[in-house]
């Protein structure tokens, strides 16, 4: 069983409550970093500690933190990216209603480490259940003194406010967050300038995800280095993984950096393996946009390695054999399922939620959504198969913001991967669009 | 609504606004755009009417068109009217994988409407939309503030069906109102 820094209490009653969240030693850090910290020291420790922005990219948070421009008399912020959309993720849902003042807790601690006073948590509009939950906590959080003016006599102000989104895939982008924090579209920003010199209304700005913020309380409470201490190489301290697909037990799973894939599907400690007793045929472990592997090439590195729940074993093998831990959203698919129809249906996913701004994404995001629906349905030619990878390749480094590799991978990988079963959609059109037909190897009938 | 009578936010409503204006700097209230179109769209029947954001804009003191050019933007806004309940279906891959076409076509052929469409009752309009963050619950509806989840049998989708002919429509403004359990499960 491993630790659990971030979810503990997760299940106590309660536990979103003031009273009982400082009962299981809520709001520790806060007390700890502003009277017996600078900020530089609690900034420090984040950079000890290893932790990697656990929103997809895996950027050093320390390292991030450590690149705000502090210029005298301009105020900066910190914003919390809670606009979680990308497919097969959910943990920061789950977090924030169960835990909001861990996320509170982690808000107060950064901003402190970041001298801002005035911080944002832009949350999914969908998830407006959520925002009640947190602004609840907030209201108490304020009663208790540990935001407003001069927190904990420390002479330390800082003011928290929560801002719904209203749907939109690509404000998960920070630059396109920033946009819809300010009451526009959102279209991503050119790059440079930074967020961490020009972010919102122009001034100094950290974007983290909900995650990475969450776990700066125990950082602060028991080091960097200690927190380091958990998990492999690059790779520290625990991330949450969300379970969903063809597992026999989706969820959450808080899990120590370094567990084997083997282990985390087929333990009864996770995912208890595949449902309904049927084989694995794939799997998409970072959320919709990274590559999807074969089962042969998930459990093993293509050195025959056990392949590890850790940025660096993931992505072994490049793109060629490997993929990416991104934001921890696991995708599990068993073998009744249909690759291209999976692919085309993200394919939709990113046409319908590519803003528009560059014509490679905002054209080639449509083209693989209309090729690969005709490849699904029986419509397709054989070039068609190399024509959504040569589509997919025009648009990935040719866009303003990540969202176009986030739509050409996925198509590159399933192709890359499971050709034949492409090739089978266009020479056995009919069999490919019977009714729970699917090709495995062969025709398999679920 | 009737369209030559100029649409007013109710007190509660002005106040909520008053409120969300001052998380900002005083400059920036423009900021205040998103949240102020979700109240608007409470208030409203459930959709925004080019009266509705031309309101919007003035409270806001900023031009119609950077209203439309938002309220175009984001899929939680509609900009037709619809009916008493909007359901939100999830179409993305893992509730794909666990069964979201079948609980489409279910939807459809209980409410007599199909996705895009309101039920000729008026009681449900059926919105697909993209993933909902909640993918190890799928397949998912989302109704205003509540997630229903594992739609995966027809029972589970007629539940739920049930459960929203009997609720009344009103404008929400806050969690406390809305009586609605909290659907969460880890």
């Amino acid at each position: 069983m491993g630790r659990k820094l971030l979810t503990e209490h997760i299940n106590v009653e309660g536990i979103d409550t003031m009273a009982v969240y400082r009962q299981h030693g809520g709001y520790r850090s806060v007390e700890k970093a502003l009277k017996t910290m600078t900020p530089d020291e609690v900034v420090e420790e984040v950079k000890k500690s290893g932790l990697r922005g656990r929103g997809g990219a895996g950027f050093p948070t320390g390292m991030k933190w450590s690149f705000l421009a502090k210029p005298e008399g301009v105020p900066r912020y910190l914003v919390c990216n809670a606009d979680e959309s990308e497919p097969g993720t959910f943990k920061d849902r789950q977090l924030m209603s169960k835990l909001p003042h861990l996320l509170i807790e982690g808000m107060i601690t950064s901003s402190y480490a970041l001298g801002a006073n005035t911080s944002y948590i832009y949350i999914r509009g969908e998830l407006l259940y959520v925002l009640r939950i947190l602004e609840k906590a907030v209201a108490e959080a304020y009663a208790a003194g540990f935001l407003g003016k001069n927190i904990l006599g420390s002479g330390y102000d800082l003011d928290l406010h929560i801002h719904p989104g209203a749907g939109a895939y690509i404000c998960g982008e920070e630059t396109a967050l920033l946009e819809s924090l300010e009451g526009k579209r959102g279209n991503p920003r050119n790059k440079p300038p930074f967020p961490a010199v020009s972010g919102l209304y122009a001034r100094p700005t950290v974007v983290n995800n909900v995650e990475s913020i969450a776990a700066v309380p125990v950082i602060v409470n028991e080091g960097g280095e200690e927190y380091a201490k958990i998990g492999i190489g690059k790779s520290t301290g625990t991330k949450l993984i969300s379970a969903c697909g063809h597992v026999k037990n989706p969820g959450i799973y808080e899990i120590e950096m370094g567990v084997p894939v083997e282990e985390f599907i087929y333990s009864d400690e996770y995912c208890g393996g595949i449902w309904k007793g049927r084989e694995l045929k794939a799997v998409v472990a970072g959320g919709s946009s990274v590559p999807i592997l074969p089962k042969s090439l998930i459990l093993k590195t293509a050195a025959g390695e056990p392949r590890l729940m850790t940025y660096e074993s993931l992505s072994d093998g490049g793109f060629v054999t490997g993929t990416m831990l991104g934001s921890g959203g696991f995708i599990a698919m068993d073998e009744t399922t249909c690759i291209v129809k999976n692919t085309w249906n993200f394919s939709r996913f990113y046409h319908h939620e590519s803003c528009g701004q560059c014509s490679p994404c905002r054209e080639g995001t449509g083209w693989l959504e209309k090729v690969l629906h005709r490849l699904e349905h029986g419509h397709g030619q054989m070039h068609d198969i190399d024509l959504i990878v040569n589509v997919a390749k025009q648009i990935e480094g040719n866009t303003i913001c990540p969202l176009g590799e986030a739509a050409a991978w996925p198509v590159t990988a399933a192709v890359r991967h499971f050709r034949d079963e492409f090739e089978w959609h266009v020479t056995h059109p009919h069999e490919a669009t019977r009714p729970g037909a699917v090709y495995h190897g062969g025709l398999v009938l679920a | 609504m009737n369209a030559s009578v100029k649409p007013e936010f109710s007190p509660a409503a002005q106040a909520e606004i008053q409120r969300l204006i001052g998380h900002y700097p005083a400059e920036r209230s423009k900021s205040a755009l998103l949240p102020i179109l979700h109240i608007a769209q409470a208030e409203f029947g459930g959709w925004v009417s080019p009266e509705v954001q031309d309101l919007v804009a003035e409270t806001l003191g900023i031009k119609p068109i950077e209203v439309y050019e938002v309220s175009s933007f984001y899929t939680m806004y509609n900009l037709k009217p619809v009916g008493k309940h909007v359901l939100e279906i999830c179409r993305t891959g893992p509730c794909m994988l666990r069964g979201s076409d079948e609980m489409t076509a279910h939807l459809e052929r209980i409410t007599g409407a199909k996705v895009g469409e309101t039920s000729p009752d008026g009681n449900f309009t059926l919105k697909e939309v993209e993933c909902l963050a909640a993918c190890g619950f799928a397949p998912i509806v989302q109704v205003r503030e509540k997630y229903y989840e594992q739609l995966d049998t027809p029972e589970a989708v007629d539940a739920m069906l049930d459960e929203l002919r009997g609720l009344v429509h009103r404008p929400i403004l806050s969690w406390e109102e809305t009586g609605l359990p909290n659907s969460l499960s880890l």
